[in-house]
């Protein structure tokens, strides 16, 4: 079954990993390289993505004439998705496993941020044999 | 599926046993008939068949192999050199060699998900690409998956050759497995179907009717492949021009392939004689009884009642005692089936499971409260992971407080 595991922001005031320092962000990369090459080790890697900033986040609604109308750009402190994987496992166990290896990864100081993360499993197409 | 591609399918098991056997090497064989089989379909498209197809994969593959060796180690390569020098196109195959394969990529030190891949791959003779777009991961993904499995193979040392006796019950079972999974996993909606190229319950069928031919004896082996013939004879039957799920009450049975059905209750039949009878047989005995139903109002409900009787007793698996709890309301009324219901409700293991909140919506509905029946379609339409199942729940839902129900 697939899951997808979304991390927002990291936590107000911790900022960008352009203001971290040289190793904390070498170790923060390195521990995302890992993390994804293992998961592509184990055959469980569908998907990763990492999004731009909040700082570059626009909202978009249509208005009545369905033409889009943006707002933003927003504050660094809003909690925003930041990025999400997609996995396919055997058990939700493994996604949680998977999530709270994600969640621990090293902040600006190198204690483990343990970020929340959402786990949410992938509706699929597959139908059912029979209803009753 | 072409001519050339599905002799391909055919053979596959037969050249990776054959050299398998020749070099004692799964794992490189597998890689080597695999190039084998690639270069095949591009070379006999233009070419034609050639007059021997199986001597002609073998001695492909025999050369990937000395290929691969060559890059191992100097002497391995001599070795390996010298052994493809003398792969004769007709080399042996054993008869049994495709089971051995079949035994090897189940083997219950393996995950259901390596397992499954490795079937496909080893035996059904699909590629990795085939595979990764049935199952819909990224062909790396899959590649990792199978190449995981094999290194499984490897390293717990299972050698190409039959089980021992006192394994080989386990290991059967663990093949039954695989291949129910195979043929349940085929349920992928319309839209995704006509993606594949590759039908999985096809394969899955196809592959337990050669274990089946190999082990005529074994009777939950024939009761699977009943229960997979009798399942799929009513697949067109079972979705609706917009592809909604049908239920079974519901189906248009003149779209029932007879023809399945009626080979479905013959091997069902001729197993039933063998001694005892396991969950698959009991399964397919009830779908062989909603098979001959000719209308939902025929069906044998205290029959089939009695089987789920049966079942029960012998499995553990909450979602049996569910489709218990169903037909003992449609032989006992729609009140005593809520009962067991609610039962299993406390008892928890399905606790909060949307199939749970479908069926006691089913059974509401049956029993004339049509505001708890929405409220429970909505409910397990709301925990459902499948689109086509969440459809048909909120259609059901829909369906009852249209018609002034609420």
């Amino acid at each position: 079954m697939k899951y997808i595991l979304l991390m927002n922001s990291m936590r107000a005031g911790s900022g960008g990993l352009e203001t971290w320092s040289d190793e904390a962000a070498a170790a923060h990369i390195a521990y995302w390289t890992a993390l994804n090459t293992d998961l592509a080790k184990r055959g469980e890697f569908v998907g990763v993505e990492a999004l731009t900033g909040p700082g570059q986040a626009v909202e978009v609604r249509a208005d009545k004439h369905g033409l889009p109308v943006t707002d933003g750009v927003f504050p660094e402190t809003k909690e925003m998705l930041a990025g999400f994987w997609v996995v396919d496992v055997e058990t939700p166990e493994r996604a949680y496993a998977i999530a709270a290896h994600a969640s621990a990864a090293p902040g600006p100081e190198g204690a483990p941020l343990n970020m929340p993360i959402e786990v949410r499993q992938v509706m699929t197409s597959i139908r059912p044999e029979d209803l009753l | 599926m072409n001519e050339i591609e599905q002799l391909l399918r055919e053979l596959a098991p037969q050249v990776l046993g054959a050299v398998t056997r020749r070099f004692q090497d799964f794992t490189a064989a597998e890689d080597a008939t695999q190039e084998a089989m690639i270069a095949a379909a591009g070379q006999w498209q233009a070419a034609g068949i050639p007059d021997n197809p199986r001597g002609w994969l073998i001695q492909v593959a025999c050369r990937r192999m000395a290929d691969h060796f060559r890059s191992e180690s100097a002497r391995k390569a001599r070795e390996a050199q010298a052994i493809a020098n003398r792969c004769p196109p007709e080399m042996e195959t054993a008869e049994d060699d495709t089971l051995v394969l079949m035994f090897m990529c189940c083997h219950p030190s393996l995950t259901t998900s390596s397992a499954i891949a490795l079937t496909l791959r080893a035996v059904a003779g699909l590629t990795t690409s085939q595979i990764a777009r049935a199952f819909l991961v990224p062909e790396t993904t899959m590649a990792q998956r199978i190449s995981r499995a094999k290194q499984s193979i490897k390293a717990s040392g299972v050698p190409f050759s039959m089980p021992p006796v006192e394994e080989r019950a386990v290991q059967l079972r663990s093949v039954r497995h695989v291949l129910y999974l195979i043929f349940s996993e085929a349920y992928t909606s319309s839209e995704g179907a006509q993606l594949q190229d590759v039908e999985l319950s096809r394969e899955a069928i196809r592959l337990t009717r050669v274990v089946h031919r190999m082990l005529p004896e074994d009777p939950e082996l024939a009761g699977l492949l009943a229960l997979m013939l009798l399942t799929d004879a009513r697949r067109t039957a079972r979705s609706g021009p917009g592809g909604e799920l049908i239920p079974l009450t519901k189906q248009d049975r003149s779209l029932w392939d007879r023809d399945r059905i009626a080979e479905g209750v013959a091997i069902l039949t001729a197993s039933l004689t063998r001694g005892s009878v396991g969950a698959y047989q009991l399964q397919a005995a009830i779908a062989a009884l909603h098979g001959e139903a000719a209308g939902a109002d025929d069906t044998d409900w205290p029959q089939i009642l009695a089987l789920y009787e049966l079942l029960r007793r012998m499995s553990e698996n909450p979602m049996v005692r569910l489709s218990h709890a169903v037909a003992f309301a449609m032989v006992h009324g729609a009140g005593k089936g809520l009962e067991l219901v609610d039962a299993l409700e406390t008892e928890g293991g399905l606790k909060g499971h949307h199939r749970l909140a479908a069926v006691r919506a089913h059974l509401f509905e049956m029993a004339g409260d049509p505001g708890e029946a929405v409220r429970n379609y909505r409910l397990a339409a709301s925990r459902t992971a499948s689109i086509p199942e969440r459809d048909y729940l909120i259609n059901q839902a829909a369906r009852i407080s249209g018609s002034g129900g609420v």
